[in-house]
């Protein structure tokens, strides 16, 4: 295989591939005029922006294959898209590729309540998972905050998190199966209604792959029991260390609540101008913790919880009493983002994951790169694993204040990095951070990412130019030893 | 240093086309076809404690350190390994002890908790390995939410050591809970008694783990059990719900665990030569011994009908059809070295996965140093 499809440098003309893609779709499956095309330029990252050269929503499986076949046959870039609400750029179209989009095949095709699953087709929307379930007593428990319009395809690719995922996990913890379309078109399908796989674990390399490996056609998810109860504690803590403390005793006294979320003051304060339900404006750092399960063992945690959030000298504490309470104390949280969007014209939102630890000194660097880029910023805080999200506010209408934002954000997650953390705790690499890579992974370790790439794509047609900062040919990244002669695996492809 | 010296090793056996076996504490070396082709890649000497804050809910070992010493510490601090890992040892015949986490981790060891808390591949947060090439490299990270990059913990969890050396892992850590107990219902079939249990984890009092131990195996009568485990007062009143809906009776301390044990040593399946662990969709699960008819011999329920440990009367017992008839596959654990060069370790995957896998392998280890005659099939057919 020296010379793949993608060598032949001779794409086909714009009109040969429109042209194709009505063969294989019907009419309003592909979208072409350029006021149609405008709507799919760009995903919840919105400073970067790209019309595709075409784009085409397959309804079924076997029309995804017959796209990708097609493409790989001539050599054309493929991007894959859910509902576009990608914040790292994921979904970002190509001017010379194919925007495959997953939101026709949104069916659920199988619940299975004996064996907790659900099979569903990837353009469904994550919140209509739990809505399909939840009158037998189940839900989805991954929950993003843009759940009412992310897809689970997305989800899939993008590994996403949200606010419960520290008791109940991340997407990956919650997928038990996909069918997945390599860019050859062939199918397959990797795991099932089954807790273990055997063979290398692929469906885990799929989950969190950004779209690089294959389309994914079908989910297996896991849903579960809806708890009982659920209660939350809003707790108000006079400095970020005592919060941050607060948090550190709560999981070393072995409570793993259902969520555990951290504000800082200006997040506190822009949420309760935006929604008003009384949030404590006195304070640097606002906690809700929530705890669910049986109403005696919410009783029990509440009352532990609140006892070290006294320890740790919370200076406001409040405690649900009944659903509507609880649900008031995260209307603010929920709306953080929409919130602080009001204190600029733009934000910036960065999800760098540090060891929570280090809190209360990344918060002093990134209060100091703020005042060195005169820009403002607010903390939102996925507090029990971590995960960071500071907003930075700017105005894209201000020459340069775009690329000042990017570079204070970029600041950031390399001091996530330095101090132990990541790049990213669930928004992905994409285009946004891909140039950052190096600052995490050595060149080796990259390559050794990359090879998996080179396994499910050697071509590098579906979603280029993401996650990594160089793309490598896999021709150059596959070189083997050759020993007496022989290679071992001679019946594998060389790429 | 060691890193070196092992990379070097590694490189060396990759030009001259000679293969390594890695081996942790050998307790699973009895698993796969037998095999001269190998020098032994020993990892006792990545052995220890690197790092360990309980509150960050992460601690990071050497490959090599015993998974006793890590659960030793981690209960020291009340915490543990959520997915319940286990030594293989007493399952042939050997003493507990030997077991590395490196090991356990490789070979996705996960025992009954696996059911509520995620599998060994859900654990692993980040490692350094080396690679077949002999190159140093790491995957993942040491906090609990990442997503940067490709997810290479999961494919190196449950890997067999065919992709690389394992030399350090950070694992997640939760706190081990307060208090645990398990509801026990008495003289149920087979089919009952994952009908029961499928209906039980479909309800809301969070099981922990779900068994069931066929007449004759764990005691005379049949016996069926539910887990629960957490805060004081949250078991008691899952217990009262639980036994209000399925009667029973509820078992504790050294009963109680002594039962689950048995789950982990699979003493009641001593005595049969061939053993095979087959994972189906969990409400089938009864389907299987049935299917095998007069060819199973004893087998216990694990992960609510979800796993079967089953001992088999004759090597040619067609346990990987009755498996894939309900849509699951079978692994050969333990059975005599003949029947293990021509029964095939893990059940054969489809082909297009078994190339890809074979695709994604030779990244990792383009002159499969680690492939080897062990595991026919998979990764490793060569
Ligand atoms: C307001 C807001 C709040 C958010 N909150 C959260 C949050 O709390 N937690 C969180 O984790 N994320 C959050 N996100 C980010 C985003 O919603 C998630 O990453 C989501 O999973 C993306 O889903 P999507 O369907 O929109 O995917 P898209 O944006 O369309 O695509 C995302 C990536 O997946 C690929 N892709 C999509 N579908 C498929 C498929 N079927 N097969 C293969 N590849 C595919 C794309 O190529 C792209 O790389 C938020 C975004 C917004 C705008």
């Amino acid at each position: 295989m020296a010379t793949g499809p993608a060598l032949a440098n001779s794409a086909p003309p714009r009109d040969a591939i429109v042209a194709a893609m009505r063969d294989i779709l019907p009419a309003d499956g592909v979208v072409d005029d350029a006021a149609g095309l405008r709507s799919y330029e760009s995903d919840g990252l919105t400073a970067y922006r790209q019309v595709p050269l075409v784009a085409v929503l397959p309804e079924t499986t076997a029309q995804v294959a017959a796209i990708l076949r097609w493409c790989h046959a001539r050599g054309v870039k493929v991007v894959p898209r859910g509902s576009g609400t990608s914040l790292s750029g994921g979904a970002l179209p190509l001017a010379d590729g194919v925007l495959l989009v997953l939101s026709k095949m949104r069916a659920i095709l199988d619940i299975d309540y004996a064996n907790r699953v659900a099979v569903l087709q990837p353009g469904i929307a994550n919140l209509a998972v739990t809505q399909a379930v939840e009158a037998e007593g189940f839900y989805y428990a991954p929950d993003p905050s843009s759940q009412i319009i992310c897809s689970i395809g997305g989800n899939v690719a993008e590994n996403s998190g949200g606010v419960h995922c520290l008791k109940y996990g991340i997407t990956t913890n919650n997928v038990l199966g996909v069918e997945l379309v390599l860019m050859d078109g062939e199918t397959v399908r990797l795991g099932g209604t089954l807790l273990e796989q055997q063979g290398l674990d692929l469906l885990g390399l799929i989950v969190g792959s950004e779209g690089l490996l294959g389309i994914v056609t079908e989910v297996t998810v896991r849903i579960l029991p809806k708890p009982q109860t659920a209660r939350a504690l809003l707790l108000g803590f006079a400095t970020i260390e005592h919060a941050s403390q607060f948090v550190a005793d709560v999981i070393s006294g072995g409570i793993i609540p259902a969520g555990m979320e951290m504000m800082d003051r200006p997040a506190i304060h822009a949420a309760e101008a935006f929604v008003g339900r009384g949030y404590p404006l006195d304070v640097e750092a606002l906690v809700i913790a929530e705890l669910d399960g049986p109403a005696v063992e919410c009783q029990h945690l509440v009352d532990e919880v609140a006892a070290i959030a006294g320890r740790n000298h919370a200076v406001s504490t409040r405690v649900s009493h009944s659903e509507e309470e609880r649900l008031s104390f995260w209307a603010g949280r929920k709306a953080a983002f929409p919130a602080v969007g009001r204190l600029a014209p733009d934000y910036y939102c960065m999800d760098g994951t540090i060891p929570r630890h280090r809190l209360a000194e990344v918060l002093q660097r990134i209060a100091a790169l703020s005042s060195e880029y005169g820009l403002g910023v607010a903390n939102v805080f996925h507090a029990g694993d971590g995960n960071l999200h500071p907003l930075i506010l700017y105005d894209a209408n201000r020459p340069g204040e775009l690329e000042r934002a990017e570079e204070f954000g970029a600041d950031i997650l390399r001091l996530c990095v330095e101090v132990g953390g990541v790049l990213t705790g669930e928004h992905g690499v994409g285009v946004e951070k891909r140039d950052l890579m190096p600052v995490m992974f050595t060149q080796t370790d990259l390559d050794h990412q990359q090879r998996v790439k080179c396994a499910f794509d050697p071509e590098l047609l579906l979603n280029p130019g993401k996650v990594f900062p160089t793309l490598r040919r896999c021709a150059e990244l596959g070189r083997v030893h050759v020993h007496g002669g022989r290679l071992a695996f001679p019946d594998i492809p060389r790429f | 240093m060691e890193t070196e010296r092992l990379q070097r090793a590694i490189a060396d056996a990759g030009r001259e086309g000679r293969r390594l076996e890695i081996r942790g504490g050998g307790s699973k070396r009895a698993i796969g076809a037998p095999r001269d082709d190998a020098a032994i890649l020993d990892t006792s000497a990545c052995r220890g404690i690197l790092a360990y804050d309980p509150a960050e809910l992460v601690v990071t070992v050497g490959a090599g350190t015993p998974l006793v010493e890590v659960e030793q510490l981690l209960a020291d601090n009340g915490q543990m390994l959520a997915f319940e890992p286990f030594d293989h040892g007493p399952i042939f015949g050997e003493p507990e002890g030997k077991a590395t986490i490196g090991g356990v981790v490789a070979a996705g060891v996960s025992g009954s908790r696996r059911l509520s808390a995620g599998a060994a591949r859900d654990h692993l947060l980040g490692f350094r390995a080396i690679s077949g090439r002999g190159e140093a490299f790491v995957g993942g990270a040491k906090v609990v939410k990442n997503v940067t990059g490709y997810d290479l913990p999961k494919v190196m969890a449950g890997s067999w050591g065919r992709l690389a050396l394992l030399t350090e892992l950070s694992l997640k850590v939760l706190p081990a809970p307060r208090e645990r107990a398990s509801l026990m219902l008495e003289g149920l079939t087979d089919a009952e008694a994952i009908g029961t249990l499928s209906r039980a984890l479909g309800g809301d009092c969070d099981i922990a783990a779900a068994a069931h131990f066929p007449q004759g195996t764990a005691r005379a009568d049949a016996v069926t059990l539910m887990r629960l485990e957490g805060f004081g007062p949250s078991v008691e009143a899952r217990l009262a719900a639980l036994t209000q809906d399925y009667g029973g009776a509820v078992l504790r301390g050294e009963e109680e665990r002594a039962l689950w044990e048995k789950l982990k040593t699979l003493e009641p399946l001593a005595d049969g030569a061939l053993l095979w662990r087959i994972v189906v969709p969990p409400s089938l699960g009864w389907r299987v011994p049935k299917g095998l008819d007069g060819f199973a011999r004893r087998w216990l329920y694990d992960w609510g009908g979800g796993l079967i440990w089953l001992t088999a009367s004759d090597p040619e017992a067609p346990v990987r059809r009755v498996a894939e008839s309900v849509g699951g596959h079978a692994m050969l654990v333990r059975a005599a070295p003949d029947v293990r060069t021509f029964v095939d370790t893990f059940h054969p995957e489809a082909p297009a996965v078994a190339a890809l896998s074979r695709r994604v392998a030779a990244g990792f280890d383009p002159a499969g140093v680690f492939a080897s005659a062990r595991f026919a099939g998979g990764a490793d057919a060569h």
